[in-house]
């Protein structure tokens, strides 16, 4: 039977997986930091700039679908969190802008801004765009400094429904160690997938032996901050909301309560970690092991995807308000109405044909491994 | 904190306009290109000539080089109807939200992935296998155009919803009548075709200069030819569908056809404005000042354009505010007071209704209140009725400069296709004005796009959400530094953009071995 509250816990469901599936190609991003330390030449950098240019796309496309699918299924996040936390969208967007045009441009006669900019483009958009990411998701799990107030719209001199309650617009999030934890999480989670992602793609030996080494290096401060905020989170306070008043306030351990009493997701959350882990492992321990980044990646996706989906389901506040706990976003209050998640999720039985086209374009690309000498061949250079 | 302030509104708009248009610089060649590079590849296929090939790349080298911009601007524009516009993403998000998100599941993912095989499978995969990739990439980008125009053709003619007082929001309540709208149809294919005019004329732009440098003479021969063709049909077409567009405009937004032509005052067997110059003196609507110094008109013009009848009546801009004329179905249209008053009872009741909800006690009577108001509900946000008049000025001539060099368009090519075995290449004349062409498709093509966006204003939502209604609670300090931000941003990007272009087009295509 398919009810409101199902349809809302399936799009709740798919935001988490498009998070958790953005997460994962932001191996793009990380890649786009080391250009100028994996690379120590020019060949090699132009190596780094093809191999990661063929996917640059597929992490953008996600990102304006995540946005999309945000709007559509749950709009009072979309008009909360956006217009509330306004630097930091606008910072994470303007990342994402220069990233954009960055990969085509560097290289074509004319570049009067010089392959070196946009080469720096690259890498803030790498770094800043990935721990930013980091940081506003650990705002599902800290709170944001907001009210709703649905009656505004009735009064003609200030009708805004949403009101931030910061003047720093949501960089006050900066303030808070965990965002902290969670943006250098992403940020280090992003490096290790790239240096997985090119042990398992590149041909040049050179550039896969200082991938491997530089995974190590990543590996470790990612581990240390992930652990860090997951234990942080898992011990501290959630926002749990009544399921019969809908009152919402705070419970102990809600977050840790959350994966026990939902063992699937507990399960499939600590997969999640263990096959992020036996990606990383396995491949710095063994010479010859290049397939971390399958495992790594579907590690990724699952760990990210459970810890949403933790925000969410089980009677939890996904987008918690500080100043008023009864202005923290449910996927109940702030959910599209039941005819639109009813038509979106027609829409999404589209997902499986766009997942085929996707592993076809994947496989007819990439049947041998990235060797810069056939780019040329291959019709378009960066 | 500073709300409904209209410097918070200036800068919003300001800033939206500005991304729009600059996102608006790149979609038309994408779309438009897209088909003729397509072409293109397809006459390689069928014919196996490698230069059809070498002809094709090289427009795939300048739709990659337009694409990524195109991309990176229009990533803003997702965001931005949260980032400043949150009490509109929040009050229709219901139905607005899902277009975007169908737009992203069903055409980026096209797009983006096929884009991937287009450019580097030429040696991966089959012939076939990559001009069906060529042709699905632009599959997407128009798929794509379809979704962001039933969006933005429902703002202009809100239906298939039902406003919800107790979420205080609009709710889908027929989702096929807002994806087959007649507006959207309209709209879609009046901007998906006259893009393709933009991208016509831009080949034909680009190959002209070919031939008066005399280099690469077979491929320019064959671009030309194909753009030619192409541009001529789609400006055929375009008439059709901009006359279908001005019905449609005529129908559900009157007020946006007054300016269109500048007419304040209504009346049956109204004239068209072949050529005017506006009179600067003219200060208000209802003054008795003359609107224009010159005028050219076509006797019952506007009434065919816009109601197939050479006698119909077309309300003017004063008309629109003062009511009383028979609108098209039959009813007789109101005076701005009275909407404005509706609109207040809506908003009134909508509170009422909220607060009686709060303290159990019944609210039904102002359900009923709400219901019976509630098309005229944004009015009540209004204080004055020359707030519903858009820039006449501007619209007025962006309306006059499209329809000319619509017209333009169409003896250029048919020019071109006269000539094009009868010496064009020595032809100096018609190659310079092909050249001069290009920056002038692109303004008739931002002029389409400030006729229909700035001569929908005050509405975010047409009669349903005024604009200062709309916005984020931001500060205008804020929204005043992003939009700067951007339009510095956004106008380096064009000037590496256009430098790369130039670039690109001195190196020209692969020459044959």
């Amino acid at each position: 039977m398919i009810t409101y509250s199902f349809l809302q816990h399936y799009w709740w469901f798919l935001i988490s997986l498009i998070g958790g599936i953005l997460s994962f190609l932001l191996f793009v991003q990380g890649g786009q930091t080391m250009l100028y330390s994996i690379a120590k030449n020019e060949t090699e950098r132009a190596t780094l700039v093809n191999v990661l240019g063929r996917k640059w796309e597929y992490t953008f496309t996600t990102l304006v679908t995540f946005g999309g699918a945000f709007f559509a299924s749950f709009p009072l996040f979309y008009s909360t969190s956006f217009g509330g936390a306004y630097w930091v969208w606008m910072l994470i967007l303007l990342c994402f802008v220069i990233q954009a045009v960055s990969y085509e441009y560097q290289s074509k006669p004319n570049n009067w801004l010089g392959k070196k900019t946009f080469r720096t483009f690259l890498f803030i958009n790498g770094s800043l765009g990935t721990f930013l990411i980091g940081a506003a998701l650990a705002t599902f799990f800290t709170g944001s400094n907001f009210t709703v107030n649905k009656s505004n719209i009735t009064d003609v001199i200030a009708p805004t429904i949403s009101v931030w309650g910061s003047e720093w617009h949501g960089l006050e999030a900066l303030a808070e160690p965990r965002c902290w934890m969670l943006g250098l999480t992403v940020f280090f989670l992003a490096r290790t997938l790239a240096c997985l992602f090119f042990i398992n793609r590149l041909k040049d030996d050179v550039l896969v032996q200082r991938s491997r080494k530089t995974l190590f290096f990543n590996a470790i401060p990612f581990v240390t901050f992930f652990l860090t905020f997951v234990i942080w989170t898992f011990t501290g306070d959630g926002f749990a909301v009544d399921p019969q008043t809908k009152e919402i306030s705070l419970e102990s351990y809600k977050y840790l309560n959350n994966l026990i009493e939902m063992p699937i997701i507990g399960i499939l959350f600590l997969a999640g970690v263990l096959l992020v882990l036996f990606g990383i492992g396995k491949s710095a321990i063994d010479d010859t092991y290049s397939k971390g980044i399958w495992f790594s990646g579907i590690g990724t996706v699952l760990t990210v995807c459970t810890l949403l989906l933790i925000t969410g389901y089980n009677n939890t506040a996904y987008y918690p308000a500080y100043p008023d706990l009864n202005s923290s976003l449910t996927i109940e209050n702030s959910s599209s109405s039941e005819t639109t998640l009813f038509v979106m999720s027609i829409v999404s039985l589209f997902v499986p044909f766009v997942l085929a086209y996707i592993v076809y374009a994947w496989r007819s690309l990439e049947k041998k491994k990235f060797d810069i000498k056939d780019a040329p061949k291959d019709g378009h250079v960066y | 904190m500073e709300i409904l302030n209209t410097s918070l509104m200036d800068w919003s708009r300001l800033q939206f306009a500005m991304t729009a248009m600059y996102h608006w610089l790149f979609v038309p060649l994408t779309l438009g290109l897209g088909i003729i590079m397509a072409i293109m590849e397809s006459m390689y296929v069928r014919t196996g000539d490698e230069q059809w090939k070498r002809t094709a790349k090289f427009w795939m080298n300048i739709f990659g080089i337009n694409f990524a911009i195109g991309v990176a601007t229009g990533l803003i524009l997702e965001f931005q109807f949260g980032t400043n516009w949150s009490n509109y993403s929040w009050f229709v998000g219901d139905i607005f939200g899902a277009p975007l998100a169908i737009e992203a599941i069903i055409a980026f993912f096209m797009e983006a992935t096929f884009i991937s095989i287009m450019f580097f499978g030429w040696d991966r995969v089959s012939k076939k296998a990559h001009l069906a990739a060529t042709w699905l990439t632009i599959l997407g980008a128009t798929i794509s155009a379809w979704w962001i125009l039933v969006a933005n053709g429902w703002m202009q003619y809100p239906v298939g919803m039902e406003f919800n007082p107790d979420t205080a929001r609009n709710e889908m309540v027929d989702f096929f009548k807002i994806a087959l709208s007649p507006v959207a149809v309209d709209k879609f294919l009046h901007s998906v075709i006259s893009s393709w005019i933009l991208g016509s004329v831009f080949v034909v732009g680009v190959s002209a200069w070919y031939m008066l440098k005399k280099r690469n003479k077979i491929f320019a021969r064959q671009s030309m030819k194909v753009a030619a063709i192409f541009g001529l049909v789609a400006s055929v077409i375009t008439l059709f569908t901009g006359h279908n567009s001005a019905h449609q405009v005529a129908e559900k937004q009157p007020m946006k056809l007054a300016v269109m032509e500048g007419l304040y005052e209504g009346s049956n067997g109204a004239e068209i404005i072949a050529f005017a110059i506006p009179n600067p003196n003219k200060e208000s609507y209802n003054d008795d000042t003359d609107p224009y110094l010159v005028k050219i008109a076509i006797p019952k013009g506007l009434s065919l354009l816009a109601f197939m009848d050479a006698d119909a009546f077309v309300p003017g801009i004063k008309d629109i505010i003062d009511g009383g004329y028979t609108m098209p179905d039959g009813k007789t249209a109101i005076s701005f007071e009275e909407k404005q008053a509706k609109g207040k009872i809506a908003i009134q009741a909508l509170a009422n209704y909220r607060l009686a909800k709060e303290k159990g006690e019944d609210a039904e009577q102002y359900r009923n209140l709400i219901k019976e108001n509630y098309a005229y509900f944004g009015y009540g946000y209004l204080d004055s009725p020359e707030q519903l008049i858009p820039n006449i000025d501007i619209v007025f001539w962006a309306f006059h400069f499209m329809v000319y060099l619509g017209s333009f368009f169409i003896l250029l090519f048919a020019a071109i296709l006269f000539f094009l075995n009868r010496n064009l290449e020595n032809r100096k004349w018609l190659l310079w004005l092909s050249i001069i062409s290009i920056p002038l498709v692109y303004i008739a093509s931002q002029s389409g796009w400030i006729v229909a966006e700035v001569g929908r204003q005050p509405w975010a939502i047409q009669d349903v959400l005024p604009l200062q209604a709309a916005l984020s609670a931001l500060s205008s300090t804020s929204v005043m530094t992003t939009f700067f931000v951007f339009l510095v941003l956004f106008t380096i990007l064009l000037v590496a953009e256009v430098k790369i272009m130039i670039g690109q087009i001195k190196k020209g295509p692969e020459e044959s071995k």
